[in-house]
């Protein structure tokens, strides 16, 4: 059964992948869309550059994990194709994790770009590298079940998109990216601390500029929580769709 | 030996009221036939099947598919179980032979088993010359016939076809039919749902009717229109001087009889033909559920592809 899971997962992502995100479109939009953010806020704040790239990179993992995922299951959904891997030998859990695996792939790759080039600019001195990588991944999965769970409460495709935007952009900007939070109002710090980019942000901070490794560890779990809960949520829901 | 076996499945909606799509029904599907599962729209035909494949969990009953529990053996079942939908519902981005090999890594199938299966599938369904076009550009026939491929990629012993000739031209669904003939040839197990009578007629060993959730009838396409017409029936074709021309229909205990009656009664009339008429499954579904036959026609959107031509 766990055989079955396991080859079950692997090749869901792979489809995924093959199917939907390794399209030009998604992966000059993956990469633009968080450079031209990060590039207009330096045109107007232009003395610390290198201060933005963990902004930078946290932004590349959530649109380049979320963006797709955030719709590839209700897509399926909406045309039938879903219904496919319902009815395939593996547990629903695995099903959700193929998908995940596709997205996270797909955003660990445009991350991976997006950060040689921002240290091929600013230099690669004081780079915690397992930090930086553990960081990276706990992010990029705590993103796509973000997308996961947005994919399955709703039943269009639009709606989909306007739920992920409704709680991406917000996000983008309390989530430490641009500001750091502990510089925000009280209130904003505190919906700061219950948005997972803040975390990631924290995270990349440490492991790309230095800073308290104790912090960084808490910030990899409080990503890793948001992983575990928002996937849990999301197959409860496609539960019920067999129900 | 049955491939299922059905007991007081039922399948209950939460709505307001509760809606009862499956309403305690019992049947055995046997080894090796087409079983043909007939009803109009909404009667519980979908339902049934998404519960015997794991898409619906039942509200009651019991049911052994391959001799395995359905409610505690779901993954094992689903390994040897292959499941067309009503839909095509394969990935428009992937071509022919990658959505067949798509369909082979789900179940495990060998790698070095895949490529070969899947040329094998696609000449078998004639679509071989379509082998790297995106399964968006295929005929909706074509795209069917890929569906019914790729739920047979694993070679399971029983198939679920819900629908498969539902809106595809006559030739489509000429060709499909052959197709599904060819499976029981092989020995596979198909349960076939179809709002196609003559298709029904044509294809399946044994039929059960269903309406509103409940099972009215289950016999032999024979069985059925035995009990709907016990007796023989003659239609005799008069024409008078003026040639006239006058149909009547004799019922009698037996066909010699019948056919007296039918000379007696011709009164010096010219009698232009003879013919003893036998039930059509139509009229076996008009007697036994009260519904006009066109019930089955209407609700999926006309005769299409349904006109049952070979």
């Amino acid at each position: 059964m766990l055989a079955d899971d396991l080859r079950g997962m692997f090749y869901i992502g792979l489809k995924d992948l093959r199917a939907y995100y390794f399209k030009p479109p998604n992966i000059s939009w993956g990469i633009l869309f968080p450079f031209a953010f990060i590039f207009a806020f330096a045109l107007r704040n232009p003395s610390d550059l290198r201060a933005l790239v963990p902004g930078l990179v946290a932004l590349t993992l959530l649109f380049g994990t979320s963006s797709m995922e955030a719709i590839v299951i209700v897509f399926e959904r909406r045309i039938g194709a879903l219904e496919r891997l319902l009815l395939a030998p593996i547990r629903l859990p695995a099903l959700l994790a193929g998908k995940l695996l596709g997205g996270m792939a797909f955003g660990l790759t445009i991350t991976l770009i997006v950060l040689i080039i921002a240290l091929a600019i600013f230099g690669v001195t004081n780079v915690n590298w397992i930090l930086l990588a553990l960081a990276i991944v706990f992010a990029a999965a705590a993103f796509s079940a973000l997308g996961a769970f947005v994919s399955v409460a709703v039943t269009e495709v639009f709606e989909a998109q306007t739920l992920a935007n409704f709680i991406r952009f917000p996000m983008m900007f309390l989530g430490g990216v641009f500001v750091p939070v502990d510089s925000m109002p009280l209130v904003l710090q505190v919906i700061a601390r219950a948005l997972p980019l803040t975390y990631a942000v924290e995270a990349l901070r440490v492991a790309l500029l230095g800073g308290g490794r104790m912090d960084a560890v808490l910030d990899l779990l409080a990503l890793a929580g948001f992983a575990i809960i928002l996937f849990a949520l999301a197959a409860r829901v496609m539960q019920r769709w067999v129900e | 030996m049955n491939v299922i076996q059905v007991s007081q499945l039922t399948k209950v909606y939460p709505t307001q009221p509760p809606l009862r799509a499956v309403d305690g029904i019992d049947f055995a599907v046997r080894e090796g036939e087409v079983f043909g599962f007939l009803g109009p729209n909404g009667a519980g035909k979908t339902t049934t099947i998404r519960m015997l494949t794991g898409l619906a969990r039942p509200s009651a009953g019991k049911a052994l598919v391959l001799g395995m529990d359905l409610a505690t053996d779901i993954a094992r079942i689903k390994k040897q179980i292959g499941v067309v939908p009503e839909q095509s519902n394969l990935y428009d981005e992937l071509s022919a032979f990658d959505n067949l090999v798509f369909a082979m890594q789900l179940y495990g199938v060998p790698r070095a088993e895949r490529k070969t299966r899947a040329a094998e599938l696609l000449a078998r369904f004639r679509l071989s010359e379509k082998r790297d076009a995106p399964f968006a550009k295929l005929s909706r026939g074509m795209k069917r016939a890929l569906t019914i491929a790729a739920a047979l990629a694993h070679r399971p012993p029983l198939v679920f076809l819900d629908e498969p000739t539902t809106g595809l031209d006559v030739m489509s669904a000429r060709n499909l039919r052959q197709m599904i003939a060819a499976l029981r040839a092989e020995g596979v197990t198909v349960f076939l749902t179809t709002h196609y009578l003559e298709e029904a007629e044509r294809l399946c060993d044994r039929i059960a009717i269903i309406v509103k959730g409940r099972i009215v009838a289950l016999d032999t396409v024979t069985g059925l229109k035995s009990a709907a017409q016990s007796k023989p029936i003659v239609e005799v074709t008069l024409a008078d001087d003026n040639n006239h021309i006058e149909t009547r229909h004799i019922e009698g205990e037996d066909v010699a009889e019948v056919m007296r009656a039918a000379l007696a009664q011709s009164e010096g009339q010219r009698i232009v033909a003879i013919n003893t008429l036998r039930p059509t499954l139509e009229d076996v579904f008009v007697k036994l559920t009260g519904l006009r036959a066109e019930v089955m026609l209407t609700e999926k959107g006309g005769k299409g592809g349904g006109n049952a031509g070979g």
